[in-house]
């Protein structure tokens, strides 16, 4: 366990450092001088030379990286060229956003889709499974940030049910949470898909089992078995792809913070690329693809944590 | 002398090209009584047909402006009403699906060759290569596409090209992580093991014994990545990352439609229509295609 826990942690922290390293090269690879280019083409030469004294750029380019790379280990990601403020609180003010998108938009889906999973590896072939299986395609087949326009066009130009712009007002926790909706929707449709089909086909997998054929022998009832001994297990593939997906989850969730306006830390890196703000581009960057790969680390470690079979293997 | 009478070897002989001729007519029954499959393949060529011939299947010219027609709603002339400048919205769709094909074409096709060629090296390559490609298609995969997108984009200002290397750069890991494990469990059976030793080079084992072993499930990926790296363009064009306008494509138009969804909001309803069908047409295509001839990839992904 230990030896597992110590290569799959060196693996992810090889990983965050190769993502240093192609973001800093990404920045390098911008054409003119990094100071012109952050200060724009009005700049004093005194100006200029201030940027570049506290930026290290006069340094080689190596040890520019390695301060980089050692700031960014302490948490320090550099400072915000127009506000002059520390790009770390910046995106600590605005994270809080993304997380509570995530967390409502994966909250839903799971709420719908492993039940609805469960009912159709229950019945199967019957026309529950039929209209689960038929909509879980469809919602994956619409892109999330189609999905975010339509709703938009229905539920806040049409109906004028929900706002469809920013996040709410700061303190106001239900217009917070009505802000929400809309965009946890939008993002959450198509796990309610995948999560729906990946039960079904995990829980048909474990019905057929002996154990499970047991408990039917013992007179537990169909609920019992499904709830109490069957979907523990058929969870745990399910639990994998929530973790691979979460990249597809940021993406989503990215497209819905533009679309909405809402302030996450999506929006901040596009407002960024848009203004060519790049130690927030950098910065945000690299807290994104963290963010992934701890959620993928994380679930794996949850179904060592869960599945005997997978802890006594490693 | 054979030991055999020829007889049997006569007898033989066809029998076994009729059971494999017998096997594809009931793979094409199977694909045939999977409707998803035949829906998929009818949409799927819809979306190569309309690509192809929109020149002439459009009835104006895709940038055309009629500015007293502007924002007309859905009338006999234009099916699927006009934009801001009184340009057809389904001209311009059918031209937006050129861009989609394009992409897709180009997009798997070379993601493609490259994950088939990384994936053999890193299945049959030394240990440490084979780990040190793990480790960049793992800090590829970190990124999620539209935040590698969005640090690209930093640099080099949105075009064309740049969604076509995003999509490559991304789709990469997985044809080359499907290629690797069955290059690796491939490696060491015993028809690979007897042709080294009879000192078949290998290139000539990969070429005749591994590629088509592989390719299957590769273009079964394949089209399961096609609505992947379609919404990509569309979803990047409509936020203006990708395709510039006055170029027509699926995500300009719905950026164009976007920004008048209160006075014309059938515009981004139609703009949404074809990437719909061409996403659900190659997912139940790839779907059908994986039930049938790889069953064991099993149902959900």
């Amino acid at each position: 366990m230990i030896a597992y826990l110590t290569k799959r942690l060196g693996l992810s922290v090889a990983v965050v450092f190769l993502v240093v390293l192609m973001l800093f090269s990404l920045l390098q690879l911008i054409p003119g001088d990094p100071a012109t280019v952050a200060l724009g083409p009005r700049a004093t030469p005194e100006a200029v030379a201030r940027y570049a004294e506290k930026m290290h750029l006069n340094a080689p380019v190596w040890q520019q990286f390695l301060i980089y790379a050692g700031n960014a280990a302490t948490g320090d990601l550099g400072i915000d060229v127009f506000s002059e403020r520390a790009v770390t609180t910046i995106i600590l003010e605005r994270i809080g956003f993304t997380l509570a998108l995530i967390f409502a938009a994966m909250g839903w889906a799971m709420l719908l889709g492993i039940p609805l999973g469960c009912l159709a590896a229950v019945k199967p072939n019957t026309w529950v499974d039929r209209i689960t299986g038929v909509l879980s395609v469809g919602t994956i087949a619409v892109p999330s940030f189609l999905v975010s326009i339509w709703a938009i066009l229905i539920f806040a130009v049409n109906l004028r049910w929900l706002p469809a712009i920013g996040a709410g007002e700061p303190g106001d926790t239900a217009d917070q949470l009505t802000h929400l909706i809309l965009p946890a929707f939008a993002v959450g449709l198509s796990w309610v898909g995948y999560l729906a089909r990946m039960v079904r086909a995990s829980m048909l997998e474990v019905m057929g089992e002996t154990y499970i054929r047991s408990a039917r022998a013992f007179g537990l009832t169909q609920r019992r078995i499904v709830f109490g001994y069957a979907l523990r297990v058929a969870i745990l593939p399910t639990i994998t792809l929530i973790g691979m997906g979460f990249g597809g989850l940021i993406s989503a969730a990215v497209f819905a913070e533009i679309i909405f306006a809402r302030p996450g830390l999506g929006k901040l890196i596009f407002d960024s690329v848009m203004a060519r703000n790049f130690p927030i581009v950098q910065g945000g960057v690299l807290v994104a693809t963290s963010l992934y790969l701890v959620v993928v680390l994380f679930s794996d470690l949850l179904i060592a944590w869960i599945d005997p079979r997978v802890r006594d293997s490693l | 002398m054979s030991v055999i009478p020829s007889e049997v070897i006569i007898v033989k002989a066809p029998d076994i090209r009729e059971s494999a001729a017998r096997e594809r007519r009931e793979k094409l029954s199977a694909f045939l009584r999977n409707w998803q499959g035949v829906v998929g393949l009818v949409l799927v060529v819809l979306f190569f047909v309309s690509a192809i011939f929109a020149p002439w299947i459009a009835p104006y010219e895709p940038n055309t402006m009629d500015i007293p027609a502007r924002l007309s709603p859905p009338v006999w002339d234009h099916i699927a009403g006009t934009d801001q400048l009184g340009r057809d919205t389904f001209s311009r769709l059918l031209y937006g699906g050129r861009v989609a094909l394009k992409i897709a074409v180009i997009g798997v096709s070379v993601s493609l060759a490259i994950g088939l060629l990384l994936g053999m090296i890193a299945g049959l390559g030394p240990r440490w290569l084979d780990n040190l490609l793990l480790l960049l298609f793992d800090a590829v995969r970190a990124f999620p596409t539209i935040i590698l997108a969005l640090a690209t984009v930093a640099l080099t200002g949105p075009s064309m090209e740049m969604v076509l290397a995003i999509v490559i750069i991304t789709s990469i890991p997985q044809y080359a992580r499907v290629t690797r494990t069955a290059t690796m469990s491939l490696r060491n059976t015993e028809f690979i093991q007897a042709e080294r030793s009879l000192g078949a080079s290998t290139i000539r084992i990969l070429w005749h014994h591994i590629l088509p072993n592989v390719i299957g499930p590769l273009l079964i990926l394949a089209a399961m990545d096609v609505p992947v790296v379609v919404s990509v363009e569309a979803g990047l064009s409509f936020l203006g990352l990708g395709v510039l306008p006055p170029t027509a494509s699926w995500g300009t138009i719905l950026n164009e439609g976007y920004l008048v969804i209160r006075d014309a909001p059938w515009m981004v309803v139609a703009a949404g229509i074809p990437l719909i069908l061409t996403t659900l047409g190659f997912t139940f295509l790839g779907e059908a295609l994986r039930d049938i001839f790889d069953p064991r990839m099993g149902r959900g992904r």
